[in-house]
């Protein structure tokens, strides 16, 4: 298994690059669906929900399989498995995430607001400046489970074939015909990148939690 | 000796705010003066916190007009049977908050931020002051409730009294014109009130206008030079403090001020 660095470095190298292309896309468009979700302009909420519904009802795998042999029948472009797995895994965590902005924003008392637009903030301010910073403070634990899925969901991209930890443990097992070992070691390479990842959340959540 | 008549500084003429089919205050008359420091007293649900939020819009009224320094808040529209509708813009209403500051009851500190970081923030967000201005005028501000040694201690760090000084401070670092004050003292342990009481009586002797909706009836008396006795969502009685709260002329507001001074000793 170990004989194959270059392999298994290259695997990393994608797996790594899919969970970082999800998860700043996810959360970035998971906030705006989430201010969708909150907003009382039906112009906003509206389409928010039916993305929500849509994204949340819907299997990630199925998405991804869409966006790599349907799409590319319907309009005029190639998609990479990467482009592929990407969008499926973005828009399914766009999903999950801007209900956990929604909660968040809802969660904080209205004193908040008030005191926000008493001083003379506009809502665009007051959101900024005093309402998601406190939101996305109680919501980093969701956000974590968020990234830990989106980490595990890129094994997903193997089925349209790109170049990830999983895709390469598969072609190590059928080639060698060592399926304990290569499916035994990937697994552990996921645990060897995610544990240090949600231990640094922890962190990151006790030194925002010094006002408290 | 001047001749001229102070201009008022608010005029709230047949103020009308219904929630659902529930109506709060019932048509409110009043005028604001320079220099006014009005306590406004009432049983719990007869419409004081109401009228004072409507008067920095944190709820719109349903009816009646506002003016701020003689100019009507919000547009006005006249409808076919007669009555005027007025529509606020959100434009409006934030330059209307930043000359009517408002302390509340439960304080509305930003937690994530230090006592001075709540001050400097309208400062630095509404009024777009440098770092540096900011800073200068929100020290002095802490200062000016004694304060100064908590500036970078954050909320959950500060006793009831001391947050609600941050957060006069937080109110006074913008200059209003107005100040409004929503039953400040009622969320804290009665140890604390004094503290509190003592920052308002500071301002109240610098001359700041203020409005006071409190249950302390003992400050009330020595801090207003006007009382207004609020039941049923309309101005019940008022007057000088000695009128309203030693000689009551409405059986209501008597009895209502025996209640208070039932276990007196």
């Amino acid at each position: 298994m170990w004989a194959y660095p270059e392999a298994l470095l290259a695997g990393a190298a994608g797996t790594l690059r899919i969970f970082v292309i999800c998860l700043v896309v996810g959360l970035i468009l998971g906030l705006l669906v989430g201010l969708g979700r909150y907003s009382k302009l039906r112009l906003a909420y509206i389409p928010a929900s039916i993305f929500v519904e849509f994204f949340r009802n819907t299997p990630v795998l199925v998405q991804i399989l869409w966006f790599y042999f349907a799409m590319p029948m319907l309009m005029p472009f190639e998609i990479s498995p990467l482009m592929a797995a990407s969008l499926g895994i973005s828009l399914n965590s766009a999903a999950f995430s801007g209900e956990i902005f929604r909660a968040g924003i809802q969660s904080l008392e209205s004193g908040q607001w008030e005191g926000a637009r008493a001083l003379g903030m506009s809502q665009t301010q007051a959101m900024r400046r005093v309402i998601l910073p406190q939101a996305i403070k109680r919501m980093l634990p969701a956000l974590t489970n968020r990234a830990i899925e989106i980490f595990k969901m890129s094994t997903l991209a193997s089925a349209v074939a790109y170049v990830e930890l999983l895709q390469q443990g598969k072609l190590i097992a059928s080639i060698h015909y060592n399926p304990i070992e290569a499916y035994t070691c990937i697994a552990l390479l996921f645990f060897i990148f995610l544990y240090p990842l949600v231990q640094s959340t922890y962190f990151l959540e006790r030194k925002l939690r010094q006002s408290d | 000796m001047s001749t001229q008549r102070p201009k008022d500084l608010l005029r709230v003429s047949g103020l009308r705010k219904h929630f659902g089919n529930q109506e709060i205050l019932k048509g409110i008359d009043l005028t604001v003066n320079p220099g006014d420091r009005i306590a406004i007293l009432g049983a719990s649900g007869s419409g004081k916190s109401t009228l004072l939020r409507c008067l920095n819009f944190m709820e719109t009224p349903t009816q009646g007009q506002i003016q701020l320094s003689g100019q009507v808040i919000g547009s006005e529209r006249t409808l076919r049977d007669g009555s005027i509708q007025t529509t606020y813009s959100e434009r409006e209403l934030i330059r209307v908050r930043q000359r009517v500051g408002m302390v509340f009851q439960q304080f509305n500190l930003f937690p994530h931020m230090t006592a001075l970081g709540n001050v400097m923030e309208g400062l630095r967000t509404v009024k777009g002051m440098s770092q540096d201005a900011a800073q200068t005028k929100a020290l002095e501000q802490l200062a000016r409730v004694g304060l100064l040694d908590k500036a970078s201690d954050y909320p959950a760090r500060l006793s009831g009294g001391q947050k609600q000084r941050v957060a006069i401070a937080r109110a006074l670092a913008m200059e209003p014109e107005l100040l409004l004050f929503d039953e400040p003292t009622s969320a804290l342990d009665p140890e604390l009130v004094v503290e509190v009481l003592r920052v308002i009586r500071k301002l109240a002797e610098e001359g700041r206008t203020m409005l006071l909706v409190t249950h302390e009836i003992g400050f009330a008396y020595h801090f207003a030079n006007r009382v207004l006795f609020i039941a049923d969502g309309v101005i019940h009685e008022s007057g000088t403090p000695d009128e309203v709260l030693k000689n009551p002329r409405q059986t209501r507001t008597q009895a209502f001020l025996a209640r208070h001074n039932e276990f007196k000793f």
